[in-house]
């Protein structure tokens, strides 16, 4: 009998604000320990809790990003539980009237080749909660050290329906999950910052049931691939349990990303029962339709969606849009070019090539890049004005990386101007058709070889300096007058 | 609603982490039994239809914006822990 | 005329004050003799800090010989250079904040709550840290952790609680006003107890930021004092909208000892209501008729008297301690021993800290409320009674609303009994709850009540009468019980010490 793994996934994102969740002391990554504290994020005696405005509407936009209803009303509950980087010892968190309800992701499958654009799948969600994030533990000799700066950061809490049935959906999932909060400035999602957490809860069942199987969580899928190969390992252990005739037991697994294997965690702690109660420190929030609209406006268009319109409106192929797109600012460096020189593919080449391998060997963001949209468009130029050979142009790229100057700029500086401009060109080409008849006579008779009997002159008249290329097109376009 | 007898000291005293002593957990089940059943009178009311109240005063969307202000410097901040190293809170061994 | 100072009202105080014939410093000395006389016996004092006090009162003379010429700082600054006691749950910067527990010994604050800001604004003098029943948990100020306060009338009673240090200093003349909290009648029973006046805001009227949470959707922060008139000067200067706590409300702050006066020349007739359900079985005979004579009183001022009824009170206690356990035990979880508070030696993992630092830092009570709100929360049982509880919570307050629309003010008794004696109720947890019977409606209501003094057992025990107002209308509860207060002399009393 065959199998099918059901997975649903638990996100936690934090959300990308200047000051904490409940107070406004500033939020931050890699400040040295406990400088990021107040009275109220250690839970100093008397302290209260008020609500980042800031953090509302970043839940607000994801959710309309995602095609969620927002809640018209939720409210804050108190989750108790005792845990050292906790400082009240509960979170505050919402229980039973969530901030955003259902809602999808939109993902895309590994192609059946690099080149080729996977199927497309929506996995649905359960919804999206807004609470607040605990400090960090670091374990000692025999001691815990806690450091308070992360507690209080706003997090997101985004649960997905158990509707996803492999390792590598799960993965496509939290790639464009990732991509859609960097379009919508909501979380740069982080792994290694700790700014995208994600657990994952899996069960197999025969293929075809519709009840599901006892799951197992697992725990720590602290990196992308890490979530790939962590679920693709229980997902086997569990199949090998049922194979031999087993069972499989309802649990908490951590994986350990280094040794590629996971263990069960056996808690100290007996049965949770968090004791949820409305937190009577915070008043509920409504979120009228005014409020909607206004984030509606500041929402961006969505990944796959601007991709779909690159390949549509420029025609540029996917090899190229699926390298730009993730890259909000890329796209929007694209677009410009295309704009400033009217060939979009030829831009797209230069970016998602030249651009980006210069990039990468000078370690440096798009941001720091001298080369801005009108350097790549104005190369283009050039290129396509015959005014510059392919081979001189690699180079002008090159040096206006490295000197920001204008490609014309460069050209004129370096002499790097092919002697052979395209009137030149067509001249001499105009004179060789004009003294060979005969082969003029032959070419039209079908004998395409016979066109190589001009170039030799044309050749000649431009001292080798001509694109065979370039003067073929040219030939071949008088010939057929 | 539930009667005194379902009050399970142990499981409770687990939840709230507070060691009782023996004596401790004899007076407080006699103790909380009368005031449990004390309060079983709330079965008498007809709450049907009735909201419950949360806040006295219910107002909504009370919230501030997102300008960072100074928080306490680390002295401050670990005045009071009962044990520290560098600038960090000292606990024992968390057992996972 | 200087061992009649740390008797006399903000009022008199702020006149000698500002016409330069009392300096603070000299009020501050006064008040700290008396204290070092009389606080061995009536020990309402946790802690007071003698130097910063008169580092403060001297700031604020300077501040007075600054403004000169601009003549009197009364009334505009009634509280300049007045010595304000303050319940050792409300924060203080530099000061310790012990709630009265083991937990918090040494525990000292490195902020100020909102009061503390606001009466330093008001150039009061932050005055010592005053006794409590341990987090606010109790009628009788019992269950600290530091000794039980005495009763000033009577050393061997006790002066009700849970804000007994801060009734007790201001009947004893060791502070001239208070702040307390109150979250059952914390401020209102012991102010009856102890023949002072107490006032217990609208929820939401004064900010709770820097108040040590009991039960967060009943505290507030109110004061004591020896007069209405010098209570409506501490609300002026404590209440007001406040970013930091969520549940504040904005609502602006009227001129309260203005407002009333200005009711008073109005010459208003007021509407009392008497809810008979707070004349029933349990209260002392001599109490009943105090307050009867005192409602004889307003008849004789004019008032219209009637009976309401508020039919819900009986479920009052039972909905209270649901509540405020259940706030409680979520509020407490923060005393781990883990950022703060008292940690036990001797623990083997971080669990273990849990368990024997709470267990060796609360007192019983505290624990009692812990254990009973754990178990009102935990799962199966919050429908059956945090829940419930809740919805008649809803109940309650529409009786009180329900009412308000016949009547100005209710008037009832503060407490069912005078002082009882130390250890009396101490076994009996639930004879304890049932003394707040009379001032835990209003809380679940969040209602303002003031309790004033309206007279005395045969025994020489103070009496005292309950006043409950409409949400924010402070200023005519005020009035209303000035006018009785205007026409007695029961406050002028003092005990023999
Ligand atoms: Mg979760
Ligand atoms: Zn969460």
């Amino acid at each position: 009998m065959t199998h099918e793994a059901v997975i649903g996934l638990e996100v936690h994102v934090q959300i990308k604000t200047r000051s904490k969740m409940f107070s406004r002391v500033a939020a931050g990554y890699g400040h040295p320990e406990n400088t990021l504290t107040d009275p109220v994020v250690l839970a100093l005696p008397g302290t209260l809790p008020v609500m980042n405005k800031e953090a509302l509407d970043k839940v607000i936009k994801a959710g309309l990003l995602l095609g969620c209803e927002i809640a018209p009303e939720c409210k804050w509950d108190r989750k108790n539980y005792f845990y050292p980087d906790s400082p009240k010892n509960y979170q505050i968190s919402q229980y039973d009237q969530p901030l955003c309800r259902g809602g999808f992701v939109e993902i895309e499958l590994p192609g059946p080749a690099r080149n080729v654009m996977g199927e497309h799948r929506k996995i649905p969600l359960t919804r999206i909660h807004l609470e607040e994030d605990v400090g960090k533990l670091t374990h000692a000799a025999g001691v815990s050290l806690v450091d308070f700066n992360r507690a209080g950061t706003p997090l997101m809490e985004i649960v997905s329906e158990p509707a996803i049935h492999s390792a590598d959906e799960a993965f496509a999932y939290l790639t464009a999950l990732k991509t859609v909060m960097i379009y919508g400035g909501i979380s740069d999602c982080d792994m290694e910052k700790g700014q995208l957490r994600c657990d994952a809860n899996i069960s197999i069942r025969p293929a075809g049931a519709s009840a599901l199987g006892t799951k197992v969580e697992l725990k720590n899928l602290n990196s992308f691939s890490f979530v790939r190969d962590g679920i693709a390992l229980e997902v086997s252990r569990q199949l090998s349990v049922v194979k031999a005739g087993g069972t499989v037991a309802q649990e908490t697994r951590d994986y350990d990303g280094q040794t590629g294997e996971s263990k069960s965690l056996r808690s100290k702690e007996m049965a949770h029962d968090y004791r949820y109660f409305p937190d009577p420190d915070l008043m509920p929030v409504q979120v009228g339709e005014e409020w909607k609209s206004a984030i509606r406006a500041g929402c961006p268009e969505l990944p796959f969606d601007k991709q779909r319109r690159f390949q549509k409106e420029y025609d540029v192929p996917y090899t190229i849009t699926s390298v730009l797109v993730p890259d909000p600012e890329l796209s929007d460096f694209f677009e410009e070019a295309a704009r400033l020189c009217g060939r979009p593919q030829a831009a797209g080449n230069w970016i998602a090539n030249d651009l980006l391998r210069e990039l990468g060997s000078a370690r440096i963001g798009l941001g720091q890049s001298r080369v801005r949209p009108a350097h790549v468009a104005g190369l283009v130029k050039l290129l396509e004005g015959g005014v510059i050979l392919s081979t001189a142009a690699k180079e002008v790229f090159i040096d206006m990386f490295r000197s920001g100057e204008l490609p014309e700029a460069v050209v004129a500086r370096r002499g790097l101007k092919s002697e052979t401009t395209l009137d030149e060109l067509e001249r001499w080409c105009g004179e060789a058709i004009a003294a060979n008849p005969k082969s003029v006579a032959d070419f039209k008779r079908g004998k395409d070889s016979a066109i190589n009997a001009f170039k030799g002159p044309v050749m000649r008249a431009a001292k080798g300096r001509a694109d065979p290329k370039r003067v073929d097109d040219i030939l071949r376009r008088l010939l057929a007058r | 609603m539930a009667k005194p007898i379902d009050l399970n000291l142990d499981h409770v005293a687990n939840l709230a982490r507070l060691d009782l002593t023996p004596e401790e957990r004899a007076r407080f089940s006699t103790q909380l039994g009368d005031v449990l059943a004390y309060m079983a009178q709330l079965n008498e009311v007809d709450v049907s239809g009735v909201e419950p109240t949360a806040h006295a005063f219910p107002v909504v969307n009370v919230w501030a914006e997102d300008v960072p202000e100074p928080g306490l410097s680390v002295e401050d901040a670990l005045r009071n822990a009962p044990e520290r190293r560098d600038a960090m809170f000292v606990v024992p061994k968390v057992v996972e | 005329m200087s061992e009649e100072l740390y008797y006399s009202t903000i009022s008199e105080l702020s006149r000698l004050l500002g016409r330069r014939e009392l300096s603070a410093v000299e009020l501050m000395r006064a008040v700290i003799e008396r204290t070092k006389k009389v606080d061995g016996r009536v020990g309402a004092f946790n802690s007071f800090d003698e130097a910063d006090a008169l580092a403060q009162a001297r700031a604020s003379d300077e501040r007075r010989s600054k403004a000169r010429g601009d003549g009197a700082a009364a009334p505009s600054r009634p509280l300049e250079g007045i010595p304000v006691g303050i319940k050792d749950v409300i924060s203080v910067a530099g000061q310790p904040l012990t709630a009265s527990s083991r937990m918090l010994a040494r525990f000292v604050s490195p902020y100020d709550a909102t009061v503390t800001l606001k009466l330093r604004e008001a150039g009061a003098t932050c005055w010592g840290r005053l006794n409590l029943d341990e987090f606010a948990m109790g009628s009788s100020t019992e269950n600290s952790a530091f000794g039980v306060t005495s009763n000033p009338w009577d050393l061997e009673r006790v002066p009700g609680g849970s804000s007994g240090g801060s009734a007790a200093a201001v009947a004893a003349g060791e502070a001239v006003a208070a702040l307390g909290s109150d979250t059952g009648g914390s401020i209102r029973q012991p102010a009856a107890l102890c023949n002072v006046v107490g006032l217990k805001p609208t929820y939401g009227r004064v900010s709770r930021y820097g108040l040590i949470a009991f039960a967060s959707s009943l505290d507030q922060i109110g004061p004591f004092a020896r007069s209405v008139g010098d209570a409506a000067w501490v609300l002026g200067a404590i209440a007001g909208h406040d970013r930091r706590d969520s549940t504040s409300v904005k609502a602006e702050v009227p001129d309260y000892h203005g407002g009333m006066a200005a009711l008073a020349d109005s010459g208003r007739k007021w509407r009392l209501g008497i809810p008979k359900e707070y004349f029933g079985e349990g209260l002392d005979s001599e109490v009943g008729a105090a307050v009867e004579a005192a409602i004889g009183e307003y008849r004789g001022l004019g008032c219209e008297v009637r009976e309401v009824s508020l039919p819900h009170t009986r479920y009052a206690v039972a909905a209270y301690y649901i509540i405020a356990t259940a706030e409680c035990s979520s509020n407490l979880a923060r005393y781990d021993g883990v950022r703060y508070g008292s940690r036990s030696g001797g623990a083997t993992d971080a669990l273990d800290i849990y368990f024997r630092s709470r267990a060796e830092g609360f007192g019983p009570e505290v624990k009692r409320r812990i254990i009973l709100g754990t178990y009102v929360l935990s799962s199966g049982y919050y429908d059956a009674y945090y829940l419930r509880a809740q919805k008649v919570r809803t109940l309650i307050r529409r009786d009180f609303l329900e009412a308000f629309t016949q009547v100005d003010a209710i008037l009832t008794p503060t407490s069912p009994t005078p002082a009882f004696r130390k250890g009396e109720k101490a076994a009996d947890p639930l004879a304890m709850y049932l003394n707040d019977i009379y001032t835990i409606g209003v809380n679940l209501a969040g209602l303002p009540a003031i309790s004033i003094p309206c007279g005395f057992t045969r025994g020489g025990l103070p009496i005292g009468l309950q006043l409950i107002g409409q949400p924010f209308r402070e200023t005519e509860l005020l009035a209303i019980a000035g006018a009785y207060e205007g026409h007695t002399d029961w406050r002028t009393r003092r005990p023999r010490l």
